[in-house]
């Protein structure tokens, strides 16, 4: 990815760093794709030739934010979303990374699909992380070839959009996963109870006439991951977090010594199950949008550790997904453009500091995944968000980036945005 | 018609009975009543919706409410067409929303819809100018029954409210249950619900339902007792052991009954599972009043298409 380009002085940002626990004004310098110095001015005779300035007074220049969740679609459904267009939203949104899902056609289950992912992510303007399959096909039957998934550039497995349901295979992989320094990623779900179910199970889909996918349906699988985590002794990763049991779960395992890490995706700390409203199939996911409990739980779980990342669960369909009945809708949504707005809803609340949002975006997703970034050391590599958190604007149709526009966000006003994004010491998106 | 309403039907759509107002329910059943005598005419007709066209649009088999629906607008004088889905382009793949602008370019004035999936009639709504009535979506609503059910209860009773209205079986899949306990409930009855806890809902007393835990507690008393369709399917489904054990505990039979009101009325929506959720002899016996519900359905469905029409 690395050319060259024009060094650049980001100066009069407030720089947020929480490794080294910096939050303050000051410039940073970047040459050659990394970060070249952090100070509180540079000397122009200093500075190298060519070099660019830029001024970020009132905005945050954070280390690049990753989005360890999201489905691109290619190959195989092109039509809802490609690398290119997904990467564009993701460096729209604000994201110098992303990890996506093997649930592709063919699913990414071997060298091959890796690689052909990585040569159409060559060019694009936010890196793309690879998630490789836990089993091939992603069937649950049998392990995925994970030593050539590793060469190939995965940085994960995962069987996401489907549950690991054989509790022996969920062992195997975790301990064989161990050689090759690969983390689980666990889509938690007890096939059996949500059965046929479309939306939380409660008063409301008793009220619509839609079938419920009841809370244990979730809690119970993420029990089994972290019981099956801490009997191997290896470190698991429990997918969009949508219970308040679930919380509770990761939080004691956590205290117990687990390897246990989570993400949870900005509609369950945003919205509940009357989103759907009159049968709304843009609040079709799964897991399902829950309670306010829920809400008020995943939100306390994003403050206090025991979630460790938010990632979009970004999941592009057509209109063919999407207008149709309710009961015959695809799940989810897109998330890359709106994921850091909303989150930013979190520290206008006073739920989550801003060196928390950082932590929650891009140091801990980096190690979870165990990529560089998250941090603003001199020589890392300059990989950079910066963030305005007094843009205000409107999400409009008009300015989806995703080739797919299923989001029950639009018409919403947000309250701040990144408006400049750098990867690799270069531009990809400003908006400045 | 000569009717004269106080009150005007404020809706285009009859998509649930959550939507009606108390107001809008004594309406219909009133302009049902009288429109109830065209159908023991020797002439069954009148002519106040001629030249209006309703499609039955119908993606479940249903003989009952189709024909009803159907005789309903043809006594009316409107025109009707009928689409089964065996027979339809649901079949070769098209899509809801694409077999709705087609049918919008034939400009019907009303689509009566039947589907299996919760909220289709509302997914209608958006793609079509025409008003849609919904005759049973998915476990959601079959506002139409509950009309004329709430109809039959009123020619026995007199009166709606104060009732007490016992429904027994399958709550979690009856959308017939579901506008039941919305529409006796709205009008000032009491509705209690029984059967096997794996086929009562959540929050179903949300919807104003009480749960009972026996069927004695949910007859005690009863002015009203409905027994509801079991699906054979709900033994697959693990929801109960067998039809047989079913019949045994939660099927309505004299002895059930006893525990009623004397003058208390059996209904039931049909079709009916003999020897199942029913007594034959009870269906067959002198409180059975499931044969005037049909009748009413009739009358009742002459009146939503006469009101949803714009009236006169």
């Amino acid at each position: 990815m690395a050319s060259p380009h024009p060094p650049l002085l980001l100066k009069n940002g407030r720089v947020i760093d929480p490794v080294s626990g910096t939050d303050k004004r000051c410039a940073i310098l970047v040459a050659d794709g990394r970060i070249a110095g952090t100070g509180k001015q540079f000397r122009a005779s200093s500075l190298p030739a060519g070099a660019r300035t830029i001024d970020l007074r009132g905005k945050w220049l954070c280390p690049g934010f990753i989005d360890m969740h999201v489905h691109l679609r290619e190959p195989g459904e092109e039509y809802k979303e490609t690398i290119a267009s997904g990467t564009r939203a993701a460096a729209a949104g604000g994201f110098t990374a992303v990890a996506c899902m093997p649930n592709t056609r063919p699913v990414n289950d071997c060298a091959t699909v890796t690689a052909l992912i990585l040569e159409q992510a060559r060019h694009a303007p936010a890196r793309v992380y690879p998630v490789g399959a836990i089993s091939q096909g992603s069937r649950g039957e049998a392990l995925a070839e994970y030593g050539e998934l590793k060469k190939a550039g995965a940085v994960a497995v995962s069987d996401d959009g489907r549950p690991v349901t054989n509790g022996q295979l969920m062992r195997r992989a975790l301990e064989y996963a161990g050689n090759f320094g690969l983390r689980i990623i666990s889509h938690a779900e007890d096939l059996g109870l949500s059965g046929v179910g479309v939306m939380n199970e409660g008063d409301l889909s008793t009220r619509l006439g839609l079938r419920g996918i009841p809370r244990p349906a979730e809690d119970i699988m993420v029990y089994r991951d972290i019981s099956l985590a801490c009997y191997t002794r290896r470190p698991i990763h429990i997918a969009h977090v949508s219970t308040k049991e679930t919380v509770a779960l990761i939080r004691w395992a956590k205290a117990n010594g687990c390897q246990v890490t989570a993400e949870t995706a900005p509609h369950y700390f945003t919205l509940t199950e009357e989103a759907i409203g009159k049968y709304n199939t843009l609040a079709k996911m799964n897991p399902p949008l829950r309670t306010l409990e829920d809400v008020a739980a995943i939100k306390a779980g994003l403050a206090d550790g025991t979630i460790d990342a938010i990632a979009s669960d970004h999941a592009p369909h057509s209109p063919l997904e999407k207008e149709v009945e309710f009961d015959l809708a695809a799940n989810g949504i897109i998330g890359l453009e709106t994921a850091v707005p909303l989150a930013l809803e979190l520290v206008r609340a006073g739920v989550l500091t801003e060196a928390r949002l950082v932590e929650l975006f891009s140091v801990n997703p980096a190690r979870i995944l165990g990529v560089e970034g998250g941090t603003l050391a001199e020589g890392a590599r300059a990989d950079l968000t910066v963030i305005d958190p007094a843009r205000k604007f409107v999400y409009t149709r008009d300015m989806v980036v995703s080739r797919s526009a299923n989001t029950p966000f639009l018409g919403q006003t947000f309250h701040g945005k990144a408006v400049l994004t750098i990867v690799d010491g270069m531009i990809t998106h400003s908006e400045l | 018609m000569t009717m004269e309403a106080a009150h005007r039907f404020p809706h285009k759509h009859l998509l649930s009975l959550e939507d009606l107002s108390r107001d809008d329910i004594g309406l219909v059943l009133s302009v049902a009543a009288s429109l109830k005598e065209i159908s023991t005419r020797s002439i069954k007709k009148v002519p106040t919706l001629r030249g209006k066209t309703v499609i039955n649009l119908f993606f479940e088999p249903s003989t009952r409410t189709r024909l009803s629906f159907e005789i309903a607008a043809k006594r009316m004088s409107a025109d009707t067409y009928n689409i089964a889905a065996a027979t339809s382009s649901a079949r070769k793949g098209e899509s809801l929303v694409d077999t709705a602008r087609n049918l919008a370019a034939m400009a019907p004035d009303v689509i009566v819809i039947r589907h299996a999936c919760s909220g289709t009639p509302q997914l209608l709504t958006n793609h079509i100018d025409a008003s849609v009535i919904n005759a049973g979506d998915g476990a959601h609503e079959h506002p139409s029954q509950g009309l004329l059910d709430l109809m039959t209860v009123q020619e026995h009773k007199g009166r709606i409210a104060g009732l007490t209205v016992a429904i027994i079986g399958d709550i979690a899949h009856s959308r017939v249950a579901h506008s039941n306990i919305i529409g006796f409930t709205k009008m000032g009855a009491r509705v209690r619900v029984a059967g096997p806890a794996t086929l009562i809902p959540p929050g179903i007393a949300r919807l104003g339902a009480q749960v009972c835990s026996t069927m004695h507690e949910a007859v005690d008393n009863a002015d009203v007792v409905m027994a509801l369709r079991i699906q054979t399917e709900r033994q697959n489904e693990s929801l109960v052991p067998s039809l047989r054990e079913y019949a045994r505990f939660f099927g309505i039979s004299s002895r059930t009954i006893a525990a009623a009101k004397p003058d208390a009325i059996i209904m039931h929506p049909g079709p009916i599972n003999r020897g199942v959720e029913l007594d034959p002899a009870l269906a067959d016996g002198p409180r059975s009043v499931i044969l005037e519900q049909v009748t009413n359905g009739v009358a009742v469905r002459m009146a939503l298409l006469y009101l949803i029409m714009g009236g006169n």
